[in-house]
């Protein structure tokens, strides 16, 4: 008789009615040989493992992380709150401890969302991971969290989000910024002045293989989540990583995934990319479950896996210890990094441009932060779009101390309301949303 | 006229039903260790002054399979398995003789690695070495391509009695539990198969030469002949039997609760404009899951002689039964005991109920008729709560597209029907207490005899098409033809069509009972690859609803 021996619950969500356009790879049958799989395992019969139905999750869910630009209406469509209400269905079956863990295999994907978000970036609308750690933090006052991005895309999106956060690690490992979308994720990329060192980027050379996946996740990512010691463990696990993904080059398998799933123990995971929808998805999404509900997964690998065609050369596996030394270097570095950002109460500028490939706006951002030892810093967000609308968002952070939440309100108030179309207040600590 | 033959636990009902009504109807004890003479004697009280060749149609319900399930009294069977990637199949193991082998289909149906012919060959040897006559042969993702199972059928083929293949049981996907199903059939066939060999000599010795039908666990019917591939569809008729039997007193466009309230235990069903609802895969029942098609019912384990309990000043009901009520000679206290104490229930001896139900009262420091009122009402209020948590599960059921999120059917229930022996006093009180109107249904104690009378004929079929591979398959069927790149979607629906209308003629159906057909899933997926259109996958299945035959139903209002 077949047990799961941790409770596992999953949310499917294919949205099977719905696409970006009829020959996009984000589209109607992206998951259907997935849920063929699935199904024809049995998956849902095993004890231990509960099917949730997704969620809806509202405008005020998504108002915690983004600002909507001009609002959430006109940036969504019903399934990114579906979508998104699948990650928090999940996130309260785990935080209720109904179930030990749990996977979200919901589509449309969301880590190219940033905070301000203008239209829809590498086929992401909002931020489904965002929005349910916002949620989680909200609702059950779950203080650090880390965010392990496993999708072969740099997770820019989400990294921008918690940029400035000390509270939730992020971590993205990712084909090269060279040499793939979105361009960015360097290992010098590390977080604001008052975070460095909880945004950490992992790029990996093309035509990395299992073996340095497993690499890092051992001999780095393990490490330094024993030091941060996160309350709870989050998965963005893009699955185009595998060596027959149309998008990308690496050589990862779905043995690979399910180990590495075994080794990072993720609360909760959330299906981010992956488009060899065939002859990868069905077999890495079952490995993931299996590993999750910690069920021998030994069986599953994809029938044309040759482990000899897809080892990965001498030179691949000297770059990712460099890459790796590095990162682990700039970590313990992290709280120097801090103390030389800036003195408290100072101001610092970065200026930042954002192109967004599925909708074509072009988007240019001042951001204006204040240094904080004690918190991870209020911050006004000055953002023009073309084509689109000029806003200004001012964020409080939910750890907010008292001076970073009367400069959050100095920022709101003194905002030049002639020169913005909107500006935005996000007040987390009172979970507050306002726009004038 | 027709007949309906119902094999319960306790009781074998048959009901003689014409088109002024009930003619007829019989009740004698069923014997479980011969169901064979229950059935008979049934049939021999009902036909005693009838004409046999008045008789247009029998349908005949048994627990036959069901006590084999239970009681794992079966012969011994081979299973050969071919699974491919994915989880261990050594964790499906249903028998002693199972084997899982080479070979491997993809969820296209792609062959992705082949059939070891030497490998079944060995099997095969074994297997008649270990005195197996059937065998069942299961490979993974089958519905979308048997030709591994049609393989090893042909290589076994000359060696064994019966080889069931699993692509035969269903178009659903689910391997363990087509394991399950498949060995189900097998184990339960020489049981089925010589018993209804039995009934079927002797009902032409009365007599009765017409094609025999019988109920399968989905509340619809077939012939004895089509039954020989599928005994397995015969599990768990019994509570069908009694659901169906409610549907004459249902109204149209509502959805409404059915309860069977039992000696042990209270079935719980439900009708969305007198259809009965199905178990999206299949029956399932604690640990034994399957693909047979079945009603969706729950049991609590609450009923009329249910027994009574106080532990630290709480009232407890069931789940056991230790003989009848006190008032018919039982040992325990029981519901039925509160009902005679109330004076609801006129039958019994109301001083042995009184008695027993005083036992309760003291220990609950409550009057007698207090006491009596108290366990009359948690019944309904534990009756209720089951149903109602059964309704929101329904409600909270996972869909998968962004249309049935936001407007999928929710069930809502306006009326409840109440069967079995205490239905009218429960119907009254429920209706009291719960303000939703409800009734019990009438003969409600032949209502099961009733339902199986007018089951009629239901099956479905699986049509799936894929117009970059150029086909369309309906592999339960044993259908696969070539299709072209115009292939269209009322191509598919029309096909669909005309398959399930050829099952149900086989299986038994007439007619003028074929025009209840519901698409019960359709899918369409183009299929991309490098941002071009290669083709579309089709997928649909249809169904011929439960529910009655025509021209009997208002004779029984
Ligand atoms: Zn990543
Ligand atoms: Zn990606
Ligand atoms: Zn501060």
């Amino acid at each position: 008789m077949l047990k799961a021996s941790n409770k596992t619950g999953l949310v499917f969500f294919p949205a099977f009615d719905w696409a970006i356009d009829p020959t996009h790879p984000e589209r109607e049958e992206r998951l259907l040989y997935t849920q063929d799989q699935v199904v024809e395992e049995g998956i849902f019969d095993i004890q231990g493992i509960i099917e949730y139905k997704p969620e809806l999750v509202t405008a005020r869910d998504i108002q915690r992380t983004h600002f909507c630009v001009p609002d959430e209406k006109s940036m969504t469509t019903e399934s990114h709150f579906i979508s998104a209400g699948g990650a928090i269905a999940i996130a309260n079956a785990v935080m209720n401890k109904e179930v030990k863990n749990g996977f979200a295999l919901v589509r449309p994907p969301g880590h190219h969302s940033m905070r301000v978000t203008h239209g829809g970036r590498g086929f992401c609308h909002i931020n489904i991971e965002a929005i349910m750690v916002e949620y989680i933090r909200s609702q059950f006052g779950v203080k650090k969290i880390a965010i392990i991005d496993t999708d072969c895309h740099h997770g820019d999106g989400t990294s921008d989000i918690f940029w400035h956060d000390p509270d939730v690690l992020f971590i993205s490992l990712h084909q090269d910024g060279r040499t793939m979308y979105p361009g960015t994720g360097f290992p010098d990329e590390l977080g604001g002045p008052n975070s460095k060192g909880s945004n950490l980027n992992i790029p990996l050379p093309p035509g990395t293989s299992t073996e340095g996946y497993l690499y890092v996740i051992r001999n780095c990512i393990l490490p330094i989540l024993a030091e941060f010691k996160p309350d709870i463990i989050v998965n963005s696990a893009g699955q185009d990583n595998h060596y027959t993904d149309p998008l990308t080059n690496m050589n990862f398998s779905a043995q690979g995934y399910a180990k590495l799933t075994d080794l990072l123990k993720p609360d909760i995971a959330v299906l981010e990319g992956g488009y060899a929808i065939e002859g990868a998805l069905p077999y890495v999404n079952l490995g993931i479950i299996l590993a999750m509900a910690g069920i021998d997964y030994s069986g599953v690998v994809e029938p044309d896996y040759n482990p000899e065609k897809l080892k990965q050369s001498v030179s691949i596996t000297d770059k990712i210890k460099k890459t790796t030394d590095q990162i682990n270097d700039y970590w313990q570095q992290r709280n120097g990094f801090r103390e030389k950002s800036g003195k408290p109460g100072e101001l610092v500028i970065r200026h930042k441009e954002v192109f967004y490939d599925t909708d074509n706006i072009f988007e240019r951002q001042k951001e204006t932060i204040r240094i904080c030892r004690d918190c991870g810093g209020s911050f006004e967000i000055d953002s023009k779009a073309t084509p689109g609308h000029h806003i200004l968002g001012v964020h409080i952070p939910i750890n907010a101390c008292k001076n970073c939440r009367e400069k959050g309100y100095d920022f709101f108030e003194e905002a030049d309301k002639t020169k913005y179309e909107r500006i935005y207040l996000q007040d987390r600590p009172k979970n507050h949303y306002e726009i004038k | 006229m027709i007949i309906g033959l119902d094999v319960g636990g306790t009781h074998t009902d048959a009901v003689l039903l014409s088109s002024k009504g009930i003619e007829k109807k019989v009740k004698v004890p069923t014997d479980p260790s011969n169901l064979f003479n229950s059935v008979l004697s049934g049939f021999t009280e009902l036909l005693a002054t009838i004409d046999p060749g008045m008789i247009k149609r029998v349908v005949i319900s048994t627990t036959l399979t069901t006590n084999a399930l239970v009681h794992q009294d079966m012969g011994p069977i081979g299973m050969i398995v071919s699974a491919g990637p994915g989880i261990n199949p050594d964790f499906f193991k249903t028998c002693d003789h199972y084997y899982s082998v080479a070979g491997s289909i993809n969820h296209r149906g792609r062959e992705k690695a082949p059939i070891n012919k030497m490998e079944i060959e060995d099997i095969a040897k074994k297997l008649k070495k270990a005195g197996v006559k059937y065998i069942g042969v299961v490979s993974k993702f089958c519905v979308r391509n048997p030709s591994h199972e049609i393989l090893i059928k042909r290589i076994l083929n000359k060696h064994f009695k019966k080889i069931f293949l699993g692509h035969h049981v269903s178009g659903n996907l689910n391997f363990p539990r087509r394991i399950a199903t498949t060995h189900l059939n097998a184990a339960v066939f020489d049981l089925h198969k010589a018993f209804f060999q039995a009934v079927k000599k002797s009902l032409i010795e009365k007599g009765l030469t017409i094609p025999i039908q019988i109920l399968k666990a989905d509340g619809g019917t077939m012939t004895l002949e089509s039954s020989m591939d599928f005994p397995g569809q015969t599990v768990l008729s019994g509570p069908a039997a009694s659901i169906m039997g409610a549907i004459p007193h249902a109204p149209a466009n509502q959805d409404v609760i059915v309860l069977d309230i039992g000696g042990t235990t209270t079935d719980i069903a439900f009708l969305v404009d007198k259809a009965p609802l199905l178990e999206p895969v299949g029956i399932k029942r604690g640990r034994y899951k399957s693909l047979i098609r079945s009603l969706r019912t729950d049991s609590k384990g609450i009923g009329g002689d249910s027994t009574l309990r106080v532990n630290q000043g709480e009232l407890f009901i069931g789940p056991d039964r230790q003989g009848p009520a006190m008032a018919f000679g039982g040992p325990a206290p029981t519901p039925t005991d509160a009902l005679v104490v109330l004076g609801v229930m006129d039958e019994g001896d109301k001083d042995k109920a009184r008695s027993g139900i005083h036992e309760i009262a003291k220990q609950l420091a409550l009057s007698d008729t207090d006491a009596a009122e108290q366990i009359f009402k948690k019944c309904c209020s534990v009756i209720l709560k089951k149903t109602f948590e059964m309704v929101d599960q329904l409600n909270s059921q996972p869909v998968y597209t962004v249309h049935d999120f936001l407007e999928g059917y929710k069930l809502s229930p306006q009326k409840i029907l109440v069967l079995g022996g205490p239905a009218k006093f429960f119907a009254k009180k429920i209706e009291e207490l719960y303000q939703i109107e409800t009734m019990a249904v009438p003969e409600s104690s032949v209502a099961n005899a009733i339902g199986a009378a007018l089951a009629r004929t239901t099956c479905e079929v699986s049509l799936n098409a894929d117009t970059e591979q150029g086909i369309m398959t309906a592999h339960e069927e044993g259908f696969a033809e070539p299709i072209s790149k115009t292939y269209s979607e009322d191509d598919l629906i029309e096909t669909a069509y005309s398959l399930l209308r050829e099952k149900a003629l086989n299986s038994g159906a007439d007619t003028e009972n074929l025009d209840e057909v519901e698409v019960i899933e359709f899918q369409k997926f183009n299929i991309v690859r490098n941002f071009s259109p290669r083709g579309k996958i089709y997928r649909t299945k249809i169904q011929l609803k439960p529910g009655l035959i025509k021209g009997f139903e208002t004779v029984l209002h």
